[in-house]
């Protein structure tokens, strides 16, 4: 059981949090919803909460609820650019087929 | 795949609903859009990768440019370039002194016309030039649609101007959030909104204007209490300062075009070195004169005293007209980038003798501000929602049974369409009342019923059959206007209703409260109003097909429908959910057969005397 991020999202989370000045790290999560089935959730934290699976990756505290954690075991949270727009991706081995925009998938 | 942007705790939304919304500064030199990302404010590039967009658009016969590009037509084809065009937005042809502009400017009905190759063009159209360009650079960085846009304008611009602004958005297809004042954007973006109260002054020194505004915070809402400045004042008074310096020092001819613009270039970049370095050293050759020459920021400081003096001067009158003094400052904010210089930096500081909010880019701060404001506005935010900008009950219509089917919710952020299709409920019905309700209750009576329409020339058919749209839109104004249609013949009705009007938050508090505690017994009156539409439904089909098919029935199974139905019929004179709901569950299994035998009836009736190619499937 694992969830890590890329010393780039790492780097970029950091950031963020710093600017935000405040939370504890980011939650990761799944809720069902969407085209496809189900989509990401990716939220700052504020509190930790003895529910949550607490992963660590480049320094950045991860938080992911453990009926979640089963659809996204795994993950790898990415920073990418793609031309003008640049945010978060999730590298999720489980993903069996997502919606034409990627927004929501199905494992 | 979608890229993701770190959402705040709770806010994350559903795929495809993202709340895109933008800040816009539309300055009169340059215009600037930004977005919160991942909760930081940012400025959105634009194409050329700068973060500024020249406010100037030029016309030729077929073609439109905006920013840079525009800006390289100024000195060739001044009639069809139109820079700071914010100077007459707004405003009628007596209110401007056309010695000003190097523009053909007419008369137009209430607006000012600019005669370009293009033909006429309005302040709102030049304007809404440049808002289309931000819009395409925010909706290509952020990847979709905005669903809104906070744009500021000076807090001494009056109704006109900003109605005007406004009306360059909507030409723009950039749905405005709110008009915000240039000086409250700048204090939100240094997030003096957050604290309980104060009083600040912003001191914003452009290119080309001076603006000083003294605001009052109380209970999270700016007030503009005074503002005073100079529209002929900026930055480039201050390279001016140089240039004559200079001039005078070399005498150089201050006819020819050509040394003058050299000139002019140089002591901009004077001038902005001297904002980074203590001095700066100056070994340049302009047509044979060579000028070699040390500036230091004090001397640099002399040559602009009687402009800083200016400046102050205008702060002080600001200060008198707010009936305050430098003492009740609680902040000073320095916004625009000509408050980079230190001379200015040190002067505004000895007057209010504290330390100055500078830590932000003055160019990008007000756009940085409307972007955290248009945040807030969307409800992606840290902080809650204002109660002013969402709708504080749930609204909805009456359906059959006096249920209350809800169609906006409440705490929806404005503003809002929703729509929802409803039918017929009895065969041949040709008109519908729409009953408009506001509240969180279950049924009718106990909400606040705010209009009532007839939604008229349904075609009649089959109970069922029609498919009537309502559509509900609130508008950031609270503005409610209620449309029902008929989708097959476009049949339309429609209301509009001020659904706040009238109403304290006490009392919407209390019709929440009343909400919360009886949810049970709410509950429990819809599904008896449910159970019993479906009673009638069944007493009346039942009703129906006895006055026609009785024949098909023996004597003791008419005893037993009729037995059953008026046992049904006497359970709705209750208010026994289960007992109607039982008798109802009777009589649908007594008359199962009798249904079975009626289909059967129709069928023969339908076959009969055809032949089997005439049969229609």
């Amino acid at each position: 059981m694992a969830i890590s991020l890329t010393e780039r999202a790492a780097k970029r989370a950091k950031s963020y949090l710093k600017s935000r000045g405040k939370g504890v790290g980011l939650k990761f999560g799944v809720k069902t919803t969407g085209c496809s089935g189900m989509a990401y959730v990716l939220e700052f934290v504020d509190e930790t909460s003895p529910d949550y699976q607490v992963f660590e990756s480049h320094g950045i505290k991860i938080l992911v609820d453990p009926k979640s954690l089963v659809y996204i075991d795994g993950t790898e949270l990415d920073f990418v650019k793609e031309g003008l727009n640049e945010g978060f991706q999730f590298n999720n081995p489980n993903v069996k087929d997502s919606c034409g925009c990627g927004e929501s998938f199905t494992v | 795949m979608a890229l993701l942007q770190i959402s705040e705790p709770g806010k994350s939304t559903m795929p495809h609903q993202h709340r895109r919304v933008v800040g816009i500064d539309l300055g009169t030199t340059n215009s600037l859009v930004a977005s919160v990302i991942s909760g930081s404010p940012t400025i959105l590039k634009q194409i050329d990768g700068s973060n500024l967009l020249p406010s100037v658009v030029h016309y030729s016969k077929d073609k439109i440019l905006v920013g840079k590009d525009a800006k390289n037509h100024l000195g060739k084809d001044a009639e069809n370039t139109i820079s700071s065009v914010k100077r007459l937005i707004g405003k009628t042809i007596n209110d401007v002194n056309k010695d000003h502009f190097p523009l053909n400017l007419a008369d137009g009905d209430g607006v000012i016309n600019i005669k370009t190759s293009m033909g006429i063009k309005n302040p709102i159209e030049v304007s809404a030039e440049i808002l289309k360009t931000l819009k395409i650079v925010a909706e290509n960085k952020l990847c979709g649609e905005l669903m809104g846009s906070v744009v500021t304008v000076p807090a001494y611009f009056d109704d006109a101007q900003r109605q005007a602004t406004k009306d360059a958005c909507t030409l723009a297809g950039l749905n405005v959030l709110r008009l915000i004042n240039e000086p409250t954007a700048a204090a939100v973006a240094y997030g003096l909104d957050k604290k309980p109260r104060g009083c600040f002054v912003v001191f914003d020194l452009g290119g080309g204007t001076f603006d000083v505004s003294i605001l009052n915070l109380s209970k999270g809402l700016f007030e503009v209490l005074a503002t005073h400045g100079d529209a002929n004042l900026g930055g480039d008074d201050f390279d001016q300062a140089i240039v004559n310096f200079l001039n005078d020092k070399y005498k150089l001819n201050i006819t020819d075009i050509e040394i003058q613009s050299i000139v002019s270039i140089l002591a901009r970049e004077i001038k902005e070195s001297l904002s980074i370095k203590k001095e700066v050293e100056v070994l340049k050759k302009i047509s044979g004169i060579e000028i070699k020459e040390t500036f230091t920021q004090e001397q640099f400081k002399i040559l602009v005293k009687g402009l800083i003096n200016q400046t102050l001067k205008a702060t002080k009158s600001a200060l008198h007209d707010a009936k305050l003094n430098n003492e009740q400052i609680d902040g000073v904010i320095m916004v625009g980038g000509s408050t980079r210089m230190p001379c200015i930096q040190e002067a505004v500081k000895n007057l209010f003798k504290q330390e100055l909010h500078n830590d932000l880019n003055p160019d990008e701060v007000v756009a940085l501000g409307a972007a955290t404001q248009a945040n807030i506005l969307a409800g992606n935010g840290q902080e809650d929602l204002l109660l002013l900008d969402v709708t504080p009950l749930s609204l909805g219509i009456e359906t059959i049974g006096s249920i209350v089917e809800r169609i906006i919710p409440r705490n929806t952020t404005l503003p809002v369409a929703m729509a929802q299709e409803f039918t017929t409920y009895k065969d041949g019905q040709t008109a519908m009342i729409i009953h408009v309700v506001q509240g969180e209750r279950e049924l009718v009576d106990d909400c606040r019923s705010l209009a009532k329409f007839t939604l008229k020339k349904i075609p009649p058919m089959v109970a069922g059959a029609a498919k009537i749209k309502v559509t509900f839109q609130v508008d950031t104004d609270g503005l409610l206007s209620v449309s029902a249609e008929e989708t097959t013949t476009n049949a339309r009705a429609t209301i509009e209703v001020k659904p706040s009007y009238g109403l304290s938050e006490d009392k919407i508090k209390a019709m929440l409260q009343s909400s919360y505690d009886l949810a049970e017994e709410d509950k429990a009156s819809r599904a008896l109003a449910e159970t019993k539409v479906e009673a009638n439904q069944l007493i009346e089909l039942t009703q129906k097909a006895l006055d026609t098919d009785k024949d098909l029935l023996s004597e003791s199974e008419l005893t037993s429908i009729k037995n059953d139905l008026s046992e049904l019929i006497d359970s709705l004179k209750s208010s026994n959910n289960d007992k109607i709901k039982e008798a109802t569950k009777k009589l649908n299994l007594q008359s199962e057969s009798f249904a079975a035998k009626r289909m059967d009836r129709s069928i023969q009736k339908a076959l009969t005397g055809k032949s089997i190619n005439k049969l229609e499937f």
